[in-house]
């Protein structure tokens, strides 16, 4: 039981390596899902194959041989970063392809016609996507956006065995210590649970928002 | 025919792969003349509407505005979009967009207009439709016949040359449909360029210049209203005003 008491620095560090994760990665996540699916319906057919290509690859790709490929691979072309650039680099790319798809299925949802309006109207293919389509698309899939997420934060777990700092990694040095291995791990989840839920409640709190009122 | 045309298409063809939706067509709309096109569903109608400004391509034929023939893509095809205003059958409102934001909406994004500027002419359009009272209401919040007339006002707030109604008063109740065709006479009195798809016989009998009757991909006839309506020369379109003039 006194193994959060005894080790709270630890515990804490691991946490905000996790809270760090997850922000960063999200955000990324966030900023290429939102490029690649402009590119996924854009009118130039090779920016639809490159879009559909990272997806393809990202999406079914498993997130652990991603981190191999990107901690053990960007290196031996030169590009040598910190292990938590590559992390939150695999980890955003990785959820991108889920976030491209969440908002493609938002984009189908928005009538056609809206888009010819806007087109009819003289406005240009970026300018009916951002003003028209993707702020009626994002409504509809900010549910499914917030389930990405949360599953983004728990996929963070596996930067832990690539020496980067975060919350599942601190069980080690919690079992190298000799603490009861049931306790470490239930403070390690209730950890968790406390960065899913705050990714749950800041949804459920855009969705009231924002949310579609049909 | 026209003397001065604005729109002028000749020569076209469309395919919908296998299928030969436009066929070899023929047709120039003047400076302020109201052409209504009608026929039997299938015949091409929207298709054509839809063609002028290329909202659909078509596989071969000329079609031109003000002289100078639709651009193929991009940002010279969005230009002569703004030139054209389209009204659809299903309305079509940003549904995320107040009224007034709908109508503005273009005029900021595509014509480079200040906020105020566009809002205030949005209002005065809105109150030409009679719907001023509702700017801040969501499309959602109209009736069809409204939101409509808010369609309406959102292609004339880019001044277009021309206006093309794609079966405007088809998803209408008829209580609404007269609402919207007052607007539309209003636009035809004020000397507007207008080609409308519709199948409302007394709007295209007091508004239209021109009565064109498409049949299975084809212009069928081309004539005034009166004597379309009166003495049609063709059996298919004698068949279909037997069919719509009695029931």
């Amino acid at each position: 039981m006194n193994v959060l008491t005894d080790n709270l620095s630890t515990y804490w560090e691991g946490f905000l390596g996790t809270v760090e994760l997850t922000v960063y990665s999200s955000l990324l996540a966030l900023v290429l899902g939102f490029v690649m699916v402009s590119f996924r319906v854009a009118p130039v057919a090779s920016l639809r194959v490159f879009g559909t290509v990272w997806v393809t690859v990202l999406r079914n790709t498993p997130l652990t041989l991603l981190f191999f490929a990107v901690l053990l691979g960007l290196p031996r072309f030169g590009l040598v970063l910190p292990f938590k650039v590559f992390a939150v680099l695999a980890l955003g790319c990785y959820t991108s392809s889920f976030i491209c798809e969440a908002l493609r299925s938002g984009i189908n949802t928005v009538p056609t016609g809206q888009g010819e309006a806007a087109r009819s109207l003289g406005m240009t293919f970026a300018q009916t996507l951002s003003a028209v389509v993707l702020p009626q698309a994002f409504r509809s899939v900010i549910p499914p956006i917030g389930s990405t997420l949360i599953a983004l934060a728990k996929n963070s777990a596996i930067a832990g065995a690539f020496s980067v700092t975060e919350l599942l990694g601190t069980y080690k040095t919690m079992s190298e210590l000799g603490y009861n291995i049931v306790w470490t791990f239930a403070w390690i989840a209730l950890g968790y649970l406390v960065v899913t839920l705050a990714i749950s409640a800041l949804f459920h709190e855009l969705e009231r928002t924002w949310g579609v009122a049909r | 025919m026209a003397v001065d045309p604005l729109i002028e298409l000749q020569g076209v063809n469309k395919y919908y792969g296998e299928l030969h939706v436009l066929k070899d067509i023929d047709l120039a709309v003047g400076r302020g003349e109201v052409v209504v096109v009608i026929g039997p569903s299938g015949s091409g109608k929207s298709t054509l509407c839809r063609t002028i400004n290329r909202l659909e391509t078509v596989q071969s034929g000329t079609i031109t505005l003000d002289g100078r023939p639709l651009p193929e893509e991009g940002k010279a095809l969005a230009r002569l979009r703004a030139e054209v205003g389209m009204v659809f059958q299903s309305f079509n409102l940003f549904a995320h967009k107040t009224v007034l934001q709908n109508v503005s909406l273009a005029q900021v994004k595509v014509r480079g207009r200040k906020r105020d500027e566009a809002d205030r002419r949005s209002r005065e359009l809105l109150e030409r439709v009679g719907l001023r009272a509702h700017a801040a209401k969501y499309p959602a919040q109209l009736s069809g016949g409204q939101q409509q007339r808010v369609a309406i006002a959102r292609a004339l707030a880019m001044e277009p040359k021309a206006m093309l109604f794609d079966e405007p008063t088809s998803a209408l109740d008829p209580e609404m449909i007269n609402e919207v065709l007052e607007v539309m006479r209003q636009l035809a009195r004020d000397g507007m360029t207008m080609v409308v798809v519709t199948h409302e016989m007394g709007f295209a009998r007091a508004s239209a210049n021109r009565v064109v009757f498409m049949a299975d991909g084809r212009i069928v006839e081309d004539r005034a209203p009166e004597e379309f309506f009166t003495d049609p020369r063709s059996e298919r379109a004698k068949d279909f005003l037997s069919k719509i003039l009695k029931h």
